[in-house]
């Protein structure tokens, strides 16, 4: 793995705590859920974290985020409190939504995080009408859309990409190709085979494929992006290839894929790639290591104690916030 | 007081929008250059340039989607979506993202968007171009939705719509645009969940609303000159939120009740209202509550077949006559 030149200590330490904070959360919710303590539909972000924290981690606070159902690990590098997460994902009153969201619905309006969006492409046309509101308003502020490799198939990929570009929109559309959506394998869902990007020609957008695996690629593929947008010469597409180690969701019991595929692909474990890059350019000591992994594991289950402590919404809530 | 169509109203009351707030824009297919494929935005690309009057793809879910986006972020989109038929091609938009966020986000967010339309048949477009699906939209939680029959109703409810951070679905019938009515130059705004008592009567309430209005006065015209029948017309103008306790008293009044819509009667929103109506005053009734709606076919494009498919006042007159012996 090529070392970007400016990566610092600090840095170096950042993205890791943060990969390994969406890992342990994650991790914690499956067991939670298989406890029954989390319901719904719950989809881990395992494997894919070095897109959301590489490329999270470049923007500015005015930046937006926006993202799919698999939500939590944008969410955590958005910076979102870990416990009002847990406790959205449990349903009770402390959660980001009290409760009325779920794993799939976080919003936190204060980081400019608009949102996991659960119909497969919603969350493409709102992301071009956030960067909408910054171009008419003059603002410096870039649209971070997260979609996967099924949403591309939708009507409203196509006519989001087309409008963003036509209006030359402040949006990095940052697409997570993790080669399914469900047990979908890409190659037999889109017609461009399973090296997407392509598809930002006929819209004029500049693309670029990068390896989702490597959390220090993507800020770098995502830095330039920024760069480009800033300018205010319309959006840019990444296409950052990427693969989930569990199912699509925890209902998912896998029966579509060999798991020699997922130990090929473990070999790319994004946490795992980066510490041995981070141990060899000396950024951490294995001590320092063992304090972030202590850190975080502390801080999940601070998160968990916080949920399972926090009460249910009361009932006289449910009709709040139907209408403004 | 001065006269104005229903078309002009709806167009004073944008220009208002948009010369009172910077946050108001326009946009929607061919709202700009070729002035509104209904003329309602006649001149305002020359008036308020491209940037507020947003000509568009031919792409409904973006174009709402959009202005949701736009709306999260602090501005005030007025979309314009062709014809309601077009609306199904945003359905995921209006009903996924604008009518929930608020909600799923406990109110972290609001969407504050109009989103203007235009319904009804009675122009022989066929069967794609002439539905009426505001009833539809009526029965989601998040949504608002204005049926304007007057341009009196038209530019208040317009005003009230504006000033609302709520999703509003605001339908315009096809064949009103051209209708005259008295708009006084005095500010005023009519408030969404009031209906209007249209026309006095003590025999029989017809709840009507958008186009059907017409046909329920026309109804209650015949109803008195040939019977000598006295019909109170009342105008619903918004189906979200009801104000059913207008129709209540009515019905408690008259025992009498016919609801007019152009919608298909089949699952059509007149249903939800004619149940109300038994629940809230079943022992005022003489007799069930009648509904009157479009036929259980697609509209079609023959003249004597549409007109024979859509609601009609002769339908109003008879439903009247076999429901009550009127
Ligand atoms: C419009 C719509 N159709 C179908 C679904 C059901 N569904 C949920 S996720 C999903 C797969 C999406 O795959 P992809 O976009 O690749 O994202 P990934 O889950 O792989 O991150 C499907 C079919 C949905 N939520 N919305
Ligand atoms: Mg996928």
């Amino acid at each position: 793995m090529k070392v970007a030149p400016k990566l610092e200590k600090t840095q170096a330490v950042d993205y890791y705590s943060q990969m390994l904070l969406i890992r342990r959360f994650e991790e914690a919710s499956a067991r939670l859920y298989m406890q029954g303590k989390i319901k719904g539909f719950l989809h881990l972000y395992i494997g894919e974290e070095a897109i959301a924290v590489g490329s999270i981690s470049t923007l500015s606070e005015q930046d937006y985020v926006i993202t799919h159902y698999r939500d939590h690990g944008h969410a955590l590098a958005r910076g979102m409190d870990p416990k009002v997460i847990m406790a959205e994902l449990f349903g009770k009153a402390t959660g980001s939504s009290g409760g009325k969201g779920g794993s799939m619905h976080l919003f936190d309006a204060s980081r400019n995080f608009m949102g996991g969006y659960a119909i497969v492409g919603g969350q493409l046309p709102i992301a071009v009408g956030l960067a909408l509101a910054a171009k008419y308003r003059r603002e410096d502020r870039t649209v971070l859309c997260f979609f996967g490799d099924g949403a591309v198939n939708e009507g409203e990929f196509h006519e989001s990409m087309n409008l963003a570009s036509v209006w030359q929109l402040p949006v990095i559309f940052m697409l997570e190709n993790n080669l399914y959506g469900m047990g979908s394998y890409v190659e037999r869902t889109h017609a461009g085979g399973k090296d997407i990007y392509h598809v930002a020609d006929a819209y004029k957008i500049p693309a670029a494929q990068v390896d989702g695996m490597d959390v220090l690629a993507v800020r770098e593929a995502t830095e330039e992006a920024l760069k480009r947008v800033r300018t205010g010469s319309g959006p840019v597409f990444i296409e950052a290839m990427t693969y989930r180690f569990r199912g699509h969701s925890m209902a998912d019991p896998v029966a579509y894929r060999e798991s020699s595929e997922l130990d090929q692909w473990r070999k790319e474990d994004p946490i795992e790639k980066f510490k041995v890059v981070a141990l060899r350019e000396e950024f951490v000591t294995d001590d320092e290591l063992q304090g972030i992994e202590a850190g975080v594991q502390a801080t999940v289950e601070a998160a968990i104690r916080f949920a399972e402590e926090s009460p249910e919404p009361e009932l006289d809530t449910l009709h709040d916030n139907v209408y403004a | 007081m001065p006269e104005m169509t229903m078309r002009e109203a709806i167009a004073r009351s944008l220009r208002e929008g948009l010369d009172g707030d910077s946050r108001v824009f326009l946009m929607g297919e061919d709202v700009g250059a070729y002035d509104g494929a209904y003329a309602v935005t006649r001149g305002f690309l020359a008036d308020y340039g491209p940037e507020r009057i947003r000509d568009t793809p031919i792409a409904e879910s973006v174009l709402v989607g959009s202005a949701v986006g736009a709306a999260m972020a602090g501005l005030k989109p007025i979309v314009e979506i062709m014809t309601i038929n077009f609306s199904l091609l945003a359905m995921d938009q209006i009903v996924n993202n604008a009518a929930k966020l608020r909600y799923m986000s406990n109110g972290q967010f609001s969407v504050p968007i109009v989103i203007r339309t235009v319904t009804g048949g009675g122009g022989q477009l066929g069967a794609t171009h002439s539905q009426s699906f505001e009833g539809w939209f009526a029965s989601v939680p998040g949504l608002k939705v204005a049926v304007p029959s007057t341009p009196y109703d038209a530019l208040g409810l317009l005003r009230s719509a504006l000033k609302d951070d709520n999703p509003i679905i605001y339908a315009e019938h096809a064949m009103l645009y051209g209708m005259r009515g008295e708009v006084p130059d005095e500010w005023y705004e009519v408030p969404f969940g009031q209906a209007a008592i249209r026309r006095p009567g003590s025999d029989v309430t017809i709840v009507a609303y958008s186009g059907t209005v017409r046909i329920a006065l026309e109804a209650a015209e015949t109803m008195a000159s040939s019977k000598g029948r006295e019909a109170e017309v009342i105008d619903m103008r918004t189906l979200r939120p009801l104000d059913l306790d207008t129709v209540i008293e009515s019905v408690k009044k008259t025992n009498r009740a016919v609801v007019v819509e152009e919608a298909w009667s089949v699952g059509g929103f007149g249903a939800e209202i004619a149940s109300a109506i038994q629940a809230q005053a079943f022992d005022h009734l003489d007799g069930p509550v009648a509904r009157v709606g479009s036929l259980d076919v697609p509209v079609p494009y023959a003249q004597n077949l549409e007109a024979a498919v859509l609601p009609s006042s002769q339908r109003v007159v008879q439903a009247i006559e076999d429901t009550f012996g009127l």
